[in-house]
Protein backbone atom coordinates (compact mmCIF):
# COMPACT_ATOMS: atom_id res chain seq x y z
CA UNK A 1 0.00 0.00 0.00
CA UNK A 2 2.98 2.35 0.94
CA UNK A 3 4.97 1.14 -1.45
CA UNK A 4 2.16 1.89 -4.19
CA UNK A 5 1.75 5.16 -2.74
CA UNK A 6 5.54 6.07 -2.95
CA UNK A 7 5.44 5.07 -6.24
CA UNK A 8 3.00 7.05 -7.59
CA UNK A 9 4.45 9.96 -5.72
CA UNK A 10 7.78 9.47 -7.47
CA UNK A 11 6.02 9.36 -10.96
CA UNK A 12 4.75 12.68 -10.82
CA UNK A 13 7.85 14.02 -9.80
CA UNK A 14 9.41 12.81 -12.74
CA UNK A 15 7.04 13.86 -14.80
CA UNK A 16 7.47 17.26 -13.56
CA UNK A 17 11.24 16.94 -14.09
CA UNK A 18 10.53 16.34 -17.44
CA UNK A 19 8.08 19.21 -18.27
CA UNK A 20 10.71 21.88 -15.93
CA UNK A 21 13.46 20.25 -18.59
CA UNK A 22 10.99 21.20 -21.73
CA UNK A 23 9.40 24.17 -20.75
CA UNK A 24 11.09 25.94 -18.20
CA UNK A 25 13.64 27.90 -20.70
CA UNK A 26 11.06 29.21 -23.16
CA UNK A 27 8.11 30.69 -21.31
CA UNK A 28 7.59 34.15 -21.43
CA UNK A 29 6.02 35.50 -18.01
CA UNK A 30 2.14 37.00 -18.83
CA UNK A 31 3.35 38.55 -15.46
CA UNK A 32 5.58 41.11 -15.80
CA UNK A 33 7.46 41.88 -12.89
CA UNK A 34 6.41 45.92 -12.71
CA UNK A 35 2.68 44.42 -12.56
CA UNK A 36 3.07 42.43 -9.33
CA UNK A 37 2.77 44.82 -6.30
CA UNK A 38 -0.79 43.55 -5.42
CA UNK A 39 1.13 40.13 -5.12
CA UNK A 40 3.96 41.20 -3.28
CA UNK A 41 1.67 42.75 -0.61
CA UNK A 42 1.86 41.05 2.89
CA UNK A 43 -1.90 40.09 2.90
CA UNK A 44 -1.08 38.49 0.08
CA UNK A 45 1.32 36.15 1.58
CA UNK A 46 0.55 32.30 2.27
CA UNK A 47 2.53 32.56 5.64
CA UNK A 48 2.29 36.29 7.20
CA UNK A 49 3.34 35.08 10.16
CA UNK A 50 4.79 31.94 10.77
CA UNK A 51 5.10 31.77 14.45
CA UNK A 52 1.54 31.83 14.33
CA UNK A 53 1.17 29.68 11.50
CA UNK A 54 2.92 27.09 13.43
CA UNK A 55 0.94 26.99 16.72
CA UNK A 56 -2.43 26.74 14.86
CA UNK A 57 -0.91 24.10 13.00
CA UNK A 58 -0.24 22.38 16.33
CA UNK A 59 -3.60 22.75 17.61
CA UNK A 60 -5.29 21.28 14.71
CA UNK A 61 -2.82 18.32 14.35
CA UNK A 62 -3.47 17.36 17.95
CA UNK A 63 -7.08 17.19 17.73
CA UNK A 64 -7.69 15.62 14.17
CA UNK A 65 -6.88 12.86 12.70
CA UNK A 66 -6.18 14.57 9.46
CA UNK A 67 -2.08 15.92 8.93
CA UNK A 68 0.24 16.85 6.66
CA UNK A 69 -0.38 19.35 3.21
CA UNK A 70 -0.37 22.62 5.06
CA UNK A 71 2.80 24.64 3.62
CA UNK A 72 4.39 24.51 6.80
CA UNK A 73 7.73 22.48 7.77
CA UNK A 74 6.22 19.60 9.76
CA UNK A 75 7.60 17.37 12.36
CA UNK A 76 8.05 17.07 15.81
CA UNK A 77 4.60 17.55 17.04
CA UNK A 78 4.55 15.15 20.28
CA UNK A 79 1.13 15.13 20.39
CA UNK A 80 -0.20 11.98 21.19
CA UNK B 1 9.88 2.91 -3.17
CA UNK B 2 11.66 5.40 -0.99
CA UNK B 3 15.12 4.69 -3.79
CA UNK B 4 12.82 5.70 -6.77
CA UNK B 5 11.22 8.77 -5.33
CA UNK B 6 14.41 10.00 -3.94
CA UNK B 7 15.68 9.63 -7.86
CA UNK B 8 12.49 11.89 -9.00
CA UNK B 9 13.47 14.20 -6.47
CA UNK B 10 16.91 14.73 -7.05
CA UNK B 11 16.46 14.92 -10.82
CA UNK B 12 13.70 17.53 -10.13
CA UNK B 13 15.91 19.53 -8.12
CA UNK B 14 19.19 19.15 -10.73
CA UNK B 15 17.02 19.83 -13.66
CA UNK B 16 16.28 23.31 -13.12
CA UNK B 17 18.68 24.65 -10.71
CA UNK B 18 18.50 28.43 -11.64
CA UNK B 19 15.96 31.46 -11.12
CA UNK B 20 16.16 33.73 -8.20
CA UNK B 21 15.16 33.31 -4.94
CA UNK B 22 15.23 35.37 -1.64
CA UNK B 23 16.17 35.15 1.78
CA UNK B 24 13.14 35.16 4.58
CA UNK B 25 12.97 38.60 6.18
CA UNK B 26 14.81 39.75 9.41
CA UNK B 27 12.26 39.47 12.00
CA UNK B 28 11.63 38.52 15.71
CA UNK B 29 8.32 37.46 17.47
CA UNK B 30 7.41 37.18 20.90
CA UNK B 31 3.71 35.51 21.25
CA UNK B 32 2.07 34.15 24.36
CA UNK B 33 -0.84 31.77 23.37
CA UNK B 34 -4.22 30.12 25.23
CA UNK B 35 -6.32 27.34 24.32
CA UNK B 36 -9.08 26.94 26.81
CA UNK B 37 -11.62 24.00 25.70
CA UNK B 38 -13.11 20.36 26.79
CA UNK B 39 -11.85 20.50 30.18
CA UNK B 40 -8.58 21.25 28.89
CA UNK B 41 -6.16 24.48 29.08
CA UNK B 42 -2.92 24.73 27.21
CA UNK B 43 -0.96 27.75 27.97
CA UNK B 44 2.71 29.25 26.48
CA UNK B 45 5.03 31.49 25.19
CA UNK B 46 6.68 30.76 21.52
CA UNK B 47 9.57 33.07 20.67
CA UNK B 48 10.90 32.67 16.84
CA UNK B 49 14.01 34.70 15.78
CA UNK B 50 15.02 35.00 11.58
CA UNK B 51 18.36 36.61 10.76
CA UNK B 52 20.55 37.06 7.76
CA UNK B 53 24.40 36.63 7.99
CA UNK B 54 27.00 36.66 4.97
CA UNK B 55 24.64 37.55 2.13
CA UNK B 56 23.50 33.79 1.39
CA UNK B 57 22.80 32.72 4.95
CA UNK B 58 19.13 33.28 7.32
CA UNK B 59 19.18 31.40 10.87
CA UNK B 60 16.38 30.82 12.45
CA UNK B 61 15.49 29.57 16.55
CA UNK B 62 12.23 28.88 17.94
CA UNK B 63 11.37 28.42 21.26
CA UNK B 64 7.80 26.65 22.31
CA UNK B 65 6.10 25.56 25.71
CA UNK B 66 3.02 24.50 25.92
CA UNK B 67 2.04 24.24 29.89
CA UNK B 68 -1.09 21.48 29.87
CA UNK B 69 -4.07 21.44 32.48
CA UNK B 70 -5.96 18.55 31.41
CA UNK B 71 -9.08 17.23 33.10
CA UNK B 72 -10.61 15.94 29.44
CA UNK B 73 -13.35 13.73 29.26
CA UNK B 74 -10.58 11.06 28.24
CA UNK B 75 -9.16 12.12 31.53
CA UNK B 76 -12.28 12.60 33.97
CA UNK B 77 -13.80 8.82 33.07
CA UNK B 78 -10.82 6.91 33.06
CA UNK B 79 -7.58 8.64 34.71
CA UNK B 80 -7.08 11.79 36.97
CA UNK B 81 -6.84 15.00 36.13
CA UNK B 82 -2.63 15.91 35.44
CA UNK B 83 -0.55 18.78 34.60
CA UNK B 84 2.60 18.77 32.14
CA UNK B 85 4.23 20.60 30.10
CA UNK B 86 6.40 20.34 26.67
CA UNK B 87 9.38 22.35 25.67
CA UNK B 88 10.36 22.46 22.11
CA UNK B 89 13.44 24.33 20.29
CA UNK B 90 14.00 24.50 16.90
CA UNK B 91 17.38 26.06 14.89
CA UNK B 92 17.01 26.05 11.11
CA UNK B 93 19.90 27.66 8.64
CA UNK B 94 18.41 28.71 5.00
CA UNK B 95 21.41 28.79 2.00
CA UNK B 96 20.61 30.69 -1.31
CA UNK B 97 22.59 29.89 -3.80
CA UNK B 98 22.89 30.92 -6.85
CA UNK B 99 18.99 30.90 -7.81
CA UNK B 100 17.69 28.33 -5.69
CA UNK B 101 17.57 28.35 -2.16
CA UNK B 102 17.97 25.15 0.40
CA UNK B 103 17.15 25.00 3.98
CA UNK B 104 17.47 22.57 6.81
CA UNK B 105 16.39 22.04 10.37
CA UNK B 106 16.09 20.17 14.00
CA UNK B 107 13.78 20.26 15.83
CA UNK B 108 13.77 18.81 19.69
CA UNK B 109 10.15 18.16 21.91
CA UNK B 110 10.06 17.12 25.46
CA UNK B 111 7.95 16.11 27.69
CA UNK B 112 8.28 14.21 30.43
CA UNK B 113 7.30 11.05 28.95
CA UNK B 114 7.61 11.58 25.29
CA UNK B 115 10.78 13.11 23.23
CA UNK B 116 11.22 13.97 19.69
CA UNK B 117 13.96 14.40 17.77
CA UNK B 118 12.86 15.96 13.85
CA UNK B 119 15.38 16.48 11.25
CA UNK B 120 13.98 18.66 7.91
CA UNK B 121 15.50 19.08 4.59
CA UNK B 122 14.24 21.18 1.74
CA UNK B 123 15.09 23.27 -1.37
CA UNK B 124 12.80 25.28 -3.70
CA UNK B 125 13.65 27.59 -6.81
CA UNK B 126 11.68 29.83 -8.73
CA UNK B 127 11.25 29.19 -12.21
CA UNK B 128 9.53 30.27 -15.69
CA UNK B 129 9.97 33.60 -15.19
CA UNK B 130 9.59 33.80 -11.76
CA UNK B 131 5.87 32.84 -12.21
CA UNK B 132 5.66 29.37 -10.53
CA UNK B 133 7.66 28.51 -6.88
CA UNK B 134 8.27 24.71 -6.63
CA UNK B 135 9.16 23.49 -3.38
CA UNK B 136 10.41 19.84 -1.72
CA UNK B 137 10.80 18.92 1.55
CA UNK B 138 11.74 15.54 4.05
CA UNK B 139 11.83 15.30 7.61
CA UNK B 140 12.30 12.31 9.66
CA UNK B 141 11.58 11.97 13.00
CA UNK B 142 12.09 9.75 16.29
CA UNK B 143 9.90 9.79 18.65
CA UNK B 144 10.85 7.90 22.25
CA UNK B 145 7.58 6.97 24.35
CA UNK B 146 7.00 6.84 27.95
CA UNK B 147 4.33 5.83 30.66
CA UNK B 148 4.38 7.56 33.92
CA UNK B 149 4.90 5.27 36.62
CA UNK B 150 6.38 2.24 34.57
CA UNK B 151 9.91 2.61 34.23
CA UNK B 152 10.09 -0.30 32.36
CA UNK B 153 7.78 1.28 29.96
CA UNK B 154 9.96 2.40 26.60
CA UNK B 155 9.10 2.77 22.84
CA UNK B 156 10.10 3.88 19.64
CA UNK B 157 8.50 5.71 16.53
CA UNK B 158 10.04 6.90 13.05
CA UNK B 159 8.32 9.48 11.27
CA UNK B 160 9.27 10.33 7.50
CA UNK B 161 7.71 13.03 5.56
CA UNK B 162 7.57 14.25 2.05
CA UNK B 163 6.30 17.10 1.21
CA UNK B 164 5.92 18.92 -2.30
CA UNK B 165 4.68 22.26 -2.62
CA UNK B 166 4.09 24.67 -6.04
CA UNK B 167 3.49 28.47 -5.84
CA UNK B 168 2.15 29.48 -8.77
CA UNK B 169 0.94 33.64 -9.99
CA UNK B 170 -2.00 33.17 -12.22
CA UNK B 171 -2.86 36.72 -13.02
CA UNK B 172 -1.53 40.05 -11.46
CA UNK B 173 -3.99 39.30 -8.76
CA UNK B 174 -4.14 35.78 -8.06
CA UNK B 175 -1.98 33.50 -7.02
CA UNK B 176 -2.47 29.35 -6.53
CA UNK B 177 -1.03 27.00 -3.75
CA UNK B 178 -0.58 23.18 -4.05
CA UNK B 179 1.15 21.14 -1.64
CA UNK B 180 0.99 17.45 -1.49
CA UNK B 181 2.40 15.61 1.57
CA UNK B 182 2.64 11.95 2.59
CA UNK B 183 3.72 10.48 5.56
CA UNK B 184 4.48 7.14 6.87
CA UNK B 185 4.86 6.36 10.49
CA UNK B 186 6.19 3.17 12.34
CA UNK B 187 6.51 2.13 15.69
CA UNK B 188 4.64 2.93 18.72
CA UNK B 189 1.23 4.71 17.74
CA UNK B 190 -0.71 4.65 20.20
CA UNK B 191 -1.25 6.94 23.46
CA UNK B 192 0.22 4.55 26.41
CA UNK B 193 -2.54 6.08 28.85
CA UNK B 194 -5.69 5.59 26.65
CA UNK B 195 -8.25 2.99 26.80
CA UNK B 196 -11.00 1.32 24.91
CA UNK B 197 -14.38 0.48 26.19
CA UNK B 198 -16.08 -2.94 26.01
CA UNK B 199 -19.39 -4.12 27.20
CA UNK B 200 -19.14 -6.31 30.46
CA UNK B 201 -22.40 -7.26 31.97
CA UNK B 202 -20.74 -8.09 35.27
CA UNK B 203 -19.89 -4.91 36.07
CA UNK B 204 -22.69 -2.50 37.23
CA UNK B 205 -22.14 0.17 34.88
CA UNK B 206 -22.21 -2.30 32.12
CA UNK B 207 -18.90 -1.83 30.87
CA UNK B 208 -15.35 -2.27 31.22
CA UNK B 209 -12.11 -0.63 29.73
CA UNK B 210 -8.93 -2.26 28.78
CA UNK B 211 -5.68 -0.54 26.65
CA UNK B 212 -6.09 0.17 23.03
CA UNK B 213 -4.12 -1.52 20.49
CA UNK B 214 -3.02 0.76 17.67
CA UNK B 215 -1.28 -0.98 14.17
CA UNK B 216 2.43 -0.12 14.24
CA UNK B 217 2.18 1.15 10.96
CA UNK B 218 0.84 4.34 9.22
CA UNK B 219 0.47 5.87 6.02
CA UNK B 220 -1.03 9.10 4.96
CA UNK B 221 -1.98 11.42 1.57
CA UNK B 222 -2.48 15.31 1.98
CA UNK B 223 -3.21 16.94 -1.09
CA UNK B 224 -4.35 20.84 -1.04
CA UNK B 225 -5.19 23.57 -3.10
CA UNK B 226 -5.20 27.38 -1.57
CA UNK B 227 -6.33 30.44 -3.90
CA UNK B 228 -5.43 33.81 -2.34
CA UNK B 229 -7.30 36.94 -4.55
CA UNK B 230 -6.17 40.50 -4.06
CA UNK B 231 -9.42 42.65 -4.65
CA UNK B 232 -9.71 45.88 -6.42
CA UNK B 233 -9.22 47.65 -3.01
CA UNK B 234 -6.83 46.88 -0.70
CA UNK B 235 -7.62 43.43 0.70
CA UNK B 236 -7.43 40.06 0.33
CA UNK B 237 -10.11 37.10 -0.35
CA UNK B 238 -8.46 33.57 0.24
CA UNK B 239 -9.94 29.71 0.04
CA UNK B 240 -8.26 26.83 1.07
CA UNK B 241 -9.28 23.22 0.33
CA UNK B 242 -7.24 19.99 1.13
CA UNK B 243 -8.49 16.16 1.13
CA UNK B 244 -6.65 13.66 3.30
CA UNK B 245 -6.80 9.85 3.40
CA UNK B 246 -4.59 6.99 5.05
CA UNK B 247 -3.94 3.54 5.80
CA UNK B 248 -6.02 3.33 8.72
CA UNK B 249 -8.91 3.99 6.62
CA UNK B 250 -9.11 7.57 7.74
CA UNK B 251 -11.07 9.89 5.51
CA UNK B 252 -11.14 13.85 5.63
CA UNK B 253 -12.23 17.10 4.26
CA UNK B 254 -10.87 20.94 5.11
CA UNK B 255 -12.27 23.81 3.61
CA UNK B 256 -11.45 27.32 4.48
CA UNK B 257 -12.63 30.57 3.51
CA UNK B 258 -11.12 34.30 4.80
CA UNK B 259 -11.06 37.67 3.86
CA UNK B 260 -8.01 40.18 5.21
CA UNK B 261 -8.62 44.35 5.31
CA UNK B 262 -6.29 46.32 5.80
CA UNK B 263 -7.44 50.33 6.94
CA UNK B 264 -5.82 53.71 7.16
CA UNK B 265 -4.00 54.31 10.25
CA UNK B 266 -1.68 51.48 10.58
CA UNK B 267 -5.05 48.68 11.23
CA UNK B 268 -5.43 45.07 9.35
CA UNK B 269 -8.35 43.30 10.53
CA UNK B 270 -9.19 39.90 8.91
CA UNK B 271 -11.76 37.09 9.27
CA UNK B 272 -11.89 33.15 8.84
CA UNK B 273 -14.34 29.96 8.10
CA UNK B 274 -12.62 26.40 8.46
CA UNK B 275 -14.71 23.36 8.75
CA UNK B 276 -13.55 19.98 8.75
CA UNK B 277 -14.96 16.44 8.91
CA UNK B 278 -13.39 13.00 8.55
CA UNK B 279 -14.40 9.22 9.06
CA UNK B 280 -13.55 6.86 11.88
CA UNK B 281 -10.93 4.94 11.73
CA UNK B 282 -11.57 1.02 10.94
CA UNK B 283 -10.18 -0.18 14.00
CA UNK B 284 -12.19 2.74 16.15
CA UNK B 285 -15.18 1.93 17.93
CA UNK B 286 -16.86 3.59 21.40
CA UNK B 287 -18.33 0.54 22.50
CA UNK B 288 -16.55 -2.78 21.45
CA UNK B 289 -18.60 -6.46 22.18
CA UNK B 290 -16.37 -7.72 24.41
CA UNK B 291 -12.45 -7.52 25.74
CA UNK B 292 -9.89 -7.88 23.14
CA UNK B 293 -12.76 -8.11 20.38
CA UNK B 294 -10.12 -7.97 17.37
CA UNK B 295 -6.10 -7.41 17.22
CA UNK B 296 -6.45 -3.61 16.92
CA UNK B 297 -8.83 -1.46 19.00
CA UNK B 298 -9.39 2.69 19.75
CA UNK B 299 -11.21 4.28 21.46
CA UNK B 300 -9.54 8.12 20.96
CA UNK B 301 -12.22 10.84 19.49
CA UNK B 302 -9.56 11.76 17.54
CA UNK B 303 -10.35 8.71 15.32
CA UNK B 304 -13.81 8.76 15.62
CA UNK B 305 -16.13 10.47 12.84
CA UNK B 306 -16.61 13.70 13.57
CA UNK B 307 -16.97 17.59 12.53
CA UNK B 308 -15.55 20.86 13.53
CA UNK B 309 -16.17 24.42 12.69
CA UNK B 310 -13.54 27.49 13.48
CA UNK B 311 -14.50 30.63 13.60
CA UNK B 312 -11.70 33.30 13.46
CA UNK B 313 -10.85 37.09 14.46
CA UNK B 314 -7.85 39.03 14.06
CA UNK B 315 -6.45 42.05 14.39
CA UNK B 316 -2.82 43.38 13.38
CA UNK B 317 -1.81 47.48 14.39
CA UNK B 318 1.09 48.90 13.19
CA UNK B 319 3.07 50.31 16.33
CA UNK B 320 6.11 51.82 14.42
CA UNK B 321 5.40 52.99 11.08
CA UNK B 322 8.31 55.05 10.90
CA UNK B 323 10.77 52.73 12.49
CA UNK B 324 13.03 53.35 15.88
CA UNK B 325 16.91 52.63 15.94
CA UNK B 326 17.41 49.09 14.61
CA UNK B 327 14.02 48.11 13.84
CA UNK B 328 12.02 48.96 10.69
CA UNK B 329 8.46 48.03 11.62
CA UNK B 330 6.55 46.90 14.35
CA UNK B 331 2.98 44.92 15.00
CA UNK B 332 1.16 44.13 17.88
CA UNK B 333 -1.27 41.22 16.83
CA UNK B 334 -4.16 39.42 18.53
CA UNK B 335 -5.94 36.23 16.92
CA UNK B 336 -8.96 34.46 18.45
CA UNK B 337 -10.16 31.28 17.37
CA UNK B 338 -13.42 29.87 18.04
CA UNK B 339 -13.62 26.21 17.80
CA UNK B 340 -16.56 23.88 17.88
CA UNK B 341 -16.65 20.06 17.67
CA UNK B 342 -19.25 17.54 17.22
CA UNK B 343 -18.76 13.89 17.93
CA UNK B 344 -21.17 11.14 15.62
CA UNK B 345 -19.97 8.31 17.26
CA UNK B 346 -18.12 9.12 20.44
CA UNK B 347 -20.08 8.98 23.54
CA UNK B 348 -20.18 11.22 26.75
CA UNK B 349 -19.72 8.80 29.32
CA UNK B 350 -20.30 11.06 32.23
CA UNK B 351 -24.00 10.51 31.74
CA UNK B 352 -25.34 7.93 33.76
CA UNK B 353 -28.32 6.00 34.20
CA UNK B 354 -28.79 5.20 30.58
CA UNK B 355 -28.65 1.88 28.63
CA UNK B 356 -25.12 0.99 27.80
CA UNK B 357 -24.27 2.58 24.19
CA UNK B 358 -27.17 4.78 24.44
CA UNK B 359 -24.96 8.00 26.13
CA UNK B 360 -25.40 11.00 24.11
CA UNK B 361 -22.95 12.22 21.90
CA UNK B 362 -19.95 14.11 22.89
CA UNK B 363 -19.61 17.77 22.24
CA UNK B 364 -17.20 20.58 22.53
CA UNK B 365 -16.11 24.54 22.57
CA UNK B 366 -12.90 25.76 22.89
CA UNK B 367 -11.49 29.60 22.61
CA UNK B 368 -7.69 30.25 21.30
CA UNK B 369 -6.20 33.22 22.28
CA UNK B 370 -3.19 34.00 20.36
CA UNK B 371 -1.43 38.00 21.43
CA UNK B 372 1.98 38.42 19.51
CA UNK B 373 4.61 41.25 18.52
CA UNK B 374 6.57 41.08 15.76
CA UNK B 375 9.58 43.32 14.31
CA UNK B 376 11.14 43.70 11.34
CA UNK B 377 15.19 44.88 11.84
Amino acid sequence: MNGSRTSLLARFLALAAAGLAVGGCSIEPWVKPYERDHLADPIMSFDRDPVSSAYTGHVYEAREGARGATGGGGGGCGCN
Amino acid sequence: MKRSFLIALLSLVVVRAGYAGVLPEDRADVLVHSYDGGGVTIQGPSLLVRKQFAQQFSVSANHYVDKVNSASIDVVTTASPYEEERTQNSVGLDYLHDRWMMNIGFTNSEENDYTADTFNFGISQDIFGDLTTVSLGYSLGNDTVGRRGDANFREETERQNYRLGVSQILTKNLLLGLSWETITDEGFLNNPYRQVRYADPTTPQGYSYEREVYPRTRSSDAGSIRLRYYMPWRAALYADYRKYGDTWDIGADTFEVGYAHPIDLGWTFEGKFRTYSQNHADFYSDLFPRSQYQNFMARDKELSTFTSQTIRLSASYDIMRGGWKFVERGTLNVILDHMMFDYEDFRDLRVTGVPVGTEPFYSFDANVLQVFLSFWF
